[in-house]
């Protein structure tokens, strides 16, 4: 592989016009198209108006595409050294948060900005990253199996995801978990320990459900049962299931989506912004944007495994692990195959923090990329 | 560097495996996707127009009852209401009492609200009051801040401009049962009615049209985003009575204070041109609902205004029967026209004895005298011949005690008696009781219409049926051609020989009945016609010998025991157009109570004559409201 052969780049000091071209503009397209998806479906899903939501959301992306690039100028190993202190922050925030936060639907979640709401989970899901891949960075296949060097890394994950669940906010830590746990399967942890892991959470499911909100268990019991309350919490399953199935093959046509236009479809601009493009565009409509989505998270992948450095490796992985938790929790939750959980489909749904947060995230990853072949600083041994 | 690289390829792998995980769940998610939006697409589509379209309908207007000239007689008013939407309203118990305060509210109406309430959805309008004046409905409009949820809308309802005068043969409307609205979804309705009696009743379902429907796009929350498709509804059809109203109206006002009914009809054709009973009832009263006070006075009145006499109240024949018992003769050829039979006052037959009316006896009396001065005894003798049944069987050719096909509900058969209904109730049949019935006395149950129409085919001869339906949505119902009436028969010798000598009752000095003889036309010098009839009274009691040779004077007994007095008859008597039969309840004797207003009925109908001949608009101008 001719990628392996490359020299390691061990100058510091290659320039931003070397940086942008080893940018990966294919997949800034991607996300463009995305992006577009989005101002397409947004547009409908205010009637056919630009205002108040597609206008805004594509502004919110030219936004987060210079704050996305200008990420992915650092220096990734710049980025290492403030991992943990990035850890940190979002930590703080999230006490901040749980101190202070604004209460949305029952649950303190958000910080108000700048004219924004933003979610320190979705922060603190990068973050988490970041750190857990700065301290698996030098990790050896046998530090790996000593239980000792696991443990910091799993306080690590348990603190955001204990402040998180205490918001309450189930989906975000349930996501928050398996992407840390996703950077710890790509840092060599043995299989036997994973199947343990999740051997735990299943059996520990009954013992958390008796701990839940009472809208959580209704959205678990809901998800079991729609039908057993066709007008109250299971409206929007029953809704957004008839939306998708009435779009059929090749759809109702764009703006002529009866559920979302006519308002059965509930928060169409948000978390089911994915029902109403299915419902106007039918399958193929449905399955052309699940496989934008697919390319997304593939290619973050492969920028993963293109890199040649642990970290950058990680951070990729863990970055595109996000991207599909989102992608898919969103898509299920719409289809009734999961609990509602108020995930938005990113750089489609309406929501300004959200694309920010997922373009910085974009911004790192692209900074892996840019940052694929450098060598770090020889003075840190391999443990 | 051998660590980089064992990292490396632990990372590799365990990437490939992960992205193999995403793909498949990705892939997952498109199999579901093709699962809901194919293989069940075409259950969610059915589900997500359901969604979105919210059928209606729409009431027609009910047509309207004409009589035969297009004159009203059931027609639509304008009916403000106000309606309440439970889910544009906070409190509904509170918009309510504030409502109350504007217009009173009584518990019944409070209970009814409740009930409709409970019954429909939240954003189904239900109807709190009707018949708002506009006092109300300012009063409303005006505090309409306090009361979320009431909208004032415009309905129709049934008027009825003529009253009692058409109660009977019109009928009323009434709110639909619950079994009715199962029947018909147009019933569910606000506001609507159906017939509940009378000709309303009848053509329910012609007045009533069928229900229009919109289909109306929806959203979520039910409010209408637009009209998709609108079927109009078939519009209720006006119906043509055969009724008169002007001659309706002179007939009632002609009955006085009398506890009385008289049917005119058409004798060619059977159409019903009159047909009032008193005392009657405003039909009005039903649309709202009838008060318990006003239920029970209609119900206690011995006069029975709730009861259409014409066709529901049986009474015997009397004398009028006597045409029957002699044509029964002459067909049986147990008489002739030409023997005489000698009346002496009285027929003695085994140990009883049958007065003639006349004390002192007619002599001899031939067919013709027999009816002309309606000589008792020689229909005793003719009865004794010819035996009840075949009497029975010839006053069923006569639309006696026979189901005739007029269309109103509740309209009795009656009953003419025959041996053996007697002995099937467990009786004998004597020659005396045969004897009796000869003279129209006895076990009779006839109606005043089945009268009219023995009337109009003894004056015809046709078969003719009494009908009162003349057009349906301007169409002519069969029936109007005397042609469409078959032949009754009977030897034309014999309804000569009854026309003449009921000629004679009216018209020929010594008939029982020429108080009847029709006047002059005002302001007219050609001869009036003529008409021809039989008077009857029936005893409802009997009269004991010892009351008899006291001098017993009926008109002395009280109001109840006197006796029913009778008048049938038909005019022109030289070419037979009316048929007409009256009869006064315990109006003493025929020839003093009824004879004189049939006179004053024919006189009117004849008048009318030219009106009810010309062809005429059928239908009245202008269309229901809409």
């Amino acid at each position: 592989m001719s990628v392996m052969e490359r020299r390691l780049i061990r100058d510091n000091s290659f320039d931003i016009t070397s940086k942008l071209f080893r940018i990966s503009w294919l997949y800034v397209l991607l996300l463009s198209a995305l992006a577009g998806v989005g101002y397409v479906a947004l547009y409908s899903a205010a009637g056919g108006a630009p205002e108040p939501y597609a206008a805004r959301h594509i502004f919110r992306f030219a936004v987060g595409l210079v704050l996305m690039l200008s990420i992915a100028m650092i220096d990734i190993r710049f980025i290492q050294k403030m991992s943990w202190l990035a850890w940190l922050g979002g930590v703080v925030l999230l006490v901040l948060v749980l101190k202070m936060g604004n209460v949305g639907k029952g649950a303190q979640r958000w910080i108000e900005l700048g004219g924004m709401q933003w979610q320190p989970s979705e922060l603190m899901k990068l973050c988490l990253v970041l750190g857990l891949a700065s301290w698996f960075h030098r990790a050896s296949w046998e530090k790996m199996g000593n239980p000792l060097f696991l443990i910091p890394p799993l306080i690590a994950v348990a603190i955001p995801v204990g402040l998180i669940l205490k918001q309450p906010n189930l989906g975000t830590a349930v996501i928050t978990a398996v992407v840390g746990g996703t950077v710890f399967l790509g840092a060599g942890l043995r299989w036997w320990k994973v199947v343990l892991a999740v051997g735990g959470v299943v059996a520990a499911a009954p013992i958390a459900y008796s701990h839940l909100r009472d809208y959580q268990r209704a959205r678990i019991d809901t998800f079991l049962n729609p039908e057993s309350d066709p007008l109250g919490a299971g409206y929007n399953i029953i809704q957004s299931k008839i939306a998708l199935g009435s779009g059929g093959i090749w759809g109702k046509g764009y703006l002529q989506g009866t559920q979302g236009h006519l308002n059965f479809l509930p928060e169409k601009q948000t978390d089911f912004i994915f029902t109403m493009l299915a419902e106007e565009f039918g399958l193929v409509g449905s399955l052309a944007v699940l496989g934008l989505l697919a390319c997304i998270i593939l290619g973050g992948m492969l920028i993963a495994l293109r890199c040649r450095h642990q970290y950058g490796r990680l951070v990729a992985l863990g970055i595109s692990m996000n991207f599909f938790m989102y992608v898919f929790v969103n898509i299920a939750m719409v289809m009734g195959a999961i609990p509602v959980g108020g995930v938005p489909l990113p750089l489609v749904s309406h929501g300004g923090s959200a694309m920010i947060m997922v373009m910085i995230g974009m911004g790192v990853l692209m900074s892996v990329h840019v940052h694929r072949d450098v060598e770090f600083d020889e003075r840190q041994r391999d443990l | 560097m051998k660590r980089e690289a064992q990292r490396s390829g632990v990372f590799t792998r365990r990437a490939l495996i992960i992205a193999g995980a995403q793909v498949a769940a990705i892939g997952g998610l498109a199999a579901r996707l093709y699962q809901v939006q194919v293989e069940e697409g075409a259950r969610y589509t059915t589900m997500a127009e359901s969604n979105r379209i919210s059928a209606r309908l729409i009431a027609p207007p009910r047509g309207r009852l004409l009589d035969r000239g297009g004159a009203i007689l059931a027609g639509n008013r304008l009916n403000w209401r106000a309606l309440l939407v439970a889910e544009q309203t906070g409190d509904v118990a509170a918009t309510l009492e504030n409502f109350g305060r504007i217009v009173p509210l009584s518990e019944t109406e409070r209970a009814r609200i409740e009930r409709e309430l409970r019954r429909h959805r939240r954003f189904v309008p239900i109807m709190v009051r009707e018949f708002l004046t506009w006092e109300d409905m300012a009063r409303i409009e005006v505090n309409a801040p306090e009361l979320p949820g009431i909208l004032v809308d415009v309905g129709t309802t049934r008027e009825y401009p003529h009253g009692p005068a058409m109660a009977h043969v019109i009928g009323y409307v009434a709110p639909p049962a619950e079994a009715d609205v199962a029947e018909d979804p147009l019933l569910s309705l606000p506001g609507i009615r159906v017939g509940r009696a009378g000709m309303e009743r009848v053509h329910d379902t012609v007045l009533r049209g069928r229900a229009g429907a919109v289909q109306l796009e929806v959203n979520a929350v039910g409010r209408v985003i637009r009209e998709l498709d609108r079927r109009e509804g078939t519009q209720g059809q006006d119906v043509n009575l055969t009724i008169d109203l002007d001659l309706q109206k002179s007939v009632l006002e002609r009955l006085g204070d009398e506890s009385a009914s008289a049917v005119v009809m058409d004798a060619r054709n059977g159409e019903v041109l009159a047909m009032a009973t008193n005392p009657s009832f405003d039909p009005s009263l039903f649309n709202s609902g009838v008060s318990q006070a006003q239920w029970v006075a209609w119900t206690s009145n011995r006069r029975a205004p709730l009861i259409n006499k014409a066709v529901a109240g049986l009474y015997a024949p009397g004398s009028t029967f006597k045409m029957i018992v002699a044509l029964a003769g002459f067909e049986a050829r147990v008489i002739t026209v030409g023997e005489t039979v000698y009346c002496p006052g009285y027929l003695d037959f085994g140990d009883r004895r049958f007065h003639c009316w006349r004390k002192y006896g007619h002599g001899s009396v031939d067919m013709r005298a027999a009816i002309k001065v309606s000589c008792d005894c020689y229909f005793y003798e003719v009865a004794k011949r010819v035996g009840i049944d075949r009497i029975a069987a010839m006053s069923h050719r006569f639309g006696l005690g026979t189901k005739l096909d007029i269309e109103l509900p509740g309209a009795r058969a009656g009953h003419v008696p025959t041996r053996a209904w007697r002995i099937g109730q467990g009786k004998a049949w004597n020659i005396g009781d045969t004897i009796v019935h000869g003279i129209g006395q006895g076990f009779f149950q006839l109606t005043p219409l089945s009268l009219a129409t023995m009337t109009a085919r003894l004056a015809t001869g046709r078969q003719v049926e009494p009908h009162l339906t003349r057009a349906i949505g301007g169409t002519m119902q069969r029936g109007f051609r005397p042609e469409d009436w078959p032949a009754l028969g009977v030897a034309e010798r014999g309804l000569q020989v009854m026309r003449d000598a009921m000629w004679a009752v009216v018209n020929e000095q010594g008939g029982t009945a020429l108080i009847a003889r029709l006047p002059a036309a005002p302001g007219s010098t050609a001869p009036p016609a003529q008409m021809a009839g039989k008077t009857g009274s029936v005893q409802v009691r009997n009269v004991t010998r010892e009351q008899r040779e006291r001098g017993f004077k009926s008109e002395n007994l009280p109001w109840e025991y006197r006796p029913h007095a009778l008048f049938v008859g038909y005019a022109p008597h030289d070419a037979p157009r009316y048929a007409l039969a009256v009869v006064v309840e315990h109006g003493n004797a025929g020839s003093e109570a009824a004879a004189p207003m049939a006179r004053d009925i024919m006189a009117a109908t004849m008048a009318r004559d030219p009106v009810i001949r010309s062809e005429r608009p059928r239908v009245a101008e202008g269309g229901p409201p809409r």
